[in-house]
């Protein structure tokens, strides 16, 4: 308040200027800053907290090209300054033209193409062999099909992504109805799902942990609710994963209430779970859905009373979801189901 | 050689000089675009050994230093002491010329920079 009543007195500036100026100065300090920091936190889901090989050369990449940006504009700007304080006639028409041509024309050159040969190593797809563990993963409004080992004894399952560290990944990148995009930031770059097309994303995990992707092509009403949860394990714990997940799920579940008033609301009809009778594709499998991090492709924590009120109405989660509400569902009904899901283990 | 340069001095004014180095900058352009996606559709993966890219960078670097050539002949007509800004038809032709100088070095460039991603390139995906 200091600062406003010297500002108020000495400039003649009005009050209402001066608050404005406080208010945004304080703004600036007391929100912006604290984000900026706040993002340089963000461990899970950061381009600049790479825990995959192409990551981290990209944010390599980045920093290189940050600092020669910067250095660029930093040295043009002394040399305008140098330029506009010099006196006029303090070099021949000759040297002039030398100082343009070296300056101006083969310098530029020069750098230009030691950030281009610099950056071009990385659109280089990392090689990939018909060994290497192969994930499909298809784009649809709004969540993720992910399909891992495709072929006998594949593993279908939604909204993650669970890879290996330490071995090399091939991603089959598809899109079912319209384009997405799939990026995991801390993993690889981005890469676009194109309905009738396959692109394969090779990708190599380094550091375990719990991260997440998103969608990063506009797709619908719900886009910015699209993500999903990576998880990159030790190999062995991979594999113990794969064996165990394959089979049907916990089957002491099924004589849960929540097993029969799933079967009577027809939600097998969009829904699987296996080693039951719901077997359809349309929506996210479910056989699994007791071990997700997350529901909805990444938006709510997973609790009970979250995946109810997500039965009963998806919508007000998600806009323009593709499942519909059950808003004549008694509550009950919604949590016993919602029990029965979280037990799917 | 001095027949060459005589001949080339002797020709009159011309803009075609001037617009050669773009042109087949803008070629090579596509070119490259077509190399890369014939490549891919019809073979299925990148040429092993590019012959044919390599065949057509070299004849645009050709076709464009030629211009240039040309271009640096008509520009240093001797006997015409500065200053060239009449507008007299050899100060056009020394002002088309230093024009189609910078235009053949950016082009040459402008090739260069373009053909280094398809060698850099080793797949279609
Ligand atoms: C018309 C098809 C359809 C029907 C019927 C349907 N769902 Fe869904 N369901 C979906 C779709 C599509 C999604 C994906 C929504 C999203 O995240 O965008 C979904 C998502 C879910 C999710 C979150 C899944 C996850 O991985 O986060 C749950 C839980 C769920 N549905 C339960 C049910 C239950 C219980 C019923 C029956 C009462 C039901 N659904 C009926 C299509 C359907
Ligand atoms: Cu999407």
């Amino acid at each position: 308040m200091d600062a406003d009543n010297r500002i108020r007195q000495e400039g003649g500036t009005t009050a209402r200027e001066a608050t404005i100026d406080a208010i945004i100065g304080r703004r600036v300090t007391g929100s912006v800053l604290p984000a900026l920091l706040l993002a340089a936190c963000n461990r899970h889901q950061s381009a600049l907290a790479p825990f995959g090989a192409e990551a981290a050369s990209t944010r390599t990449l980045t920093i290189v090209l940050l600092v020669a940006a910067v250095v660029i504009a930093a040295s043009m700007t002394l040399l305008m300054r140098h330029a506009i304080r010099t006196p006029g006639e303090r070099l021949t028409h000759d040297q002039g033209m030398k100082l343009v041509l070296w300056a101006g024309g083969v310098f530029p050159t020069i750098l230009l193409f030691a950030l281009l040969a610099a950056s071009l190593p990385l659109m280089r797809p990392a090689p990939v062999s018909p060994a290497d563990l192969r994930i499909k993963v298809e784009g649809e409004q709004f969540w993720w099909r992910v399909v891992t080992a495709p072929g006998p004894g594949q593993l279908v399952s939604a909204n993650e992504v669970r890879l290996p560290v330490g071995r090399t990944v091939a991603i089959d990148l598809a899109g079912g109805d319209v384009i997405h995009s799939f990026w995991i930031p801390g993993l690889a770059g981005k890469m676009d799902m194109i309905p009738g097309r396959i692109n394969t994303l090779v990708v190599r995990a380094d550091k375990p942990g719990r991260y997440r992707g998103v969608c990063t092509e506009f797709c619908g009403l719900s886009h910015a609710l699209m993500a999903f949860d990576v998880v990159a394990m030790e190999p062995a714990a991979f594999d113990g994963w794969m064996a165990g997940q394959r089979g049907a799920s916990a089957t002491a579940s099924a004589a849960a209430p929540g097993a029969a008033l799933f079967a009577r609301y027809g939600c097998g009809g969009c829904h699987a779970i296996r080693g039951t009778d719901a077997a359809s594709a349309i929506g996210p499998d479910l056989s699994r859905y007791g071990n997700r991090a997350t529901l909805a492709a990444g938006i709510l924590p997973m609790t009970t009373a979250n995946t109810a009120a997500f039965i009963r109405h998806p919508e007000a989660t998600k806009p323009g979801v593709r499942m519909p509400a059950f808003d004549h569902m008694p509550e009950a009904d919604a949590v016993a189901i919602a029990t029965y899901l979280q037990g799917l283990k | 050689m001095r027949r060459l340069v005589e001949r080339i001095r002797r020709l009159s004014v011309s803009l075609w000089t001037l617009i050669v180095p773009p042109t087949v900058w803008a070629g090579h352009f596509l070119f490259s675009y077509l190399w890369a996606a014939l490549n891919c559709a019809k073979a299925g993966r990148f040429a092993t050994f590019p012959t044919l890219y390599v065949a057509g960078t070299v004849l645009a670097l050709l076709l464009i230093a030629a211009a240039g050539a040309i271009a640096t002949v008509q520009a240093n007509t001797p006997g015409d002491p500065p200053p060239h800004e009449q507008s007299t038809d050899l100060d056009r032709l020394r002002f088309l010329a230093v024009a189609t100088q910078l235009l053949a070095v950016l082009s040459a460039i402008g090739v260069v920079f373009t053909a280094t991603p398809v060698a850099f390139l080793t797949d279609c995906r």
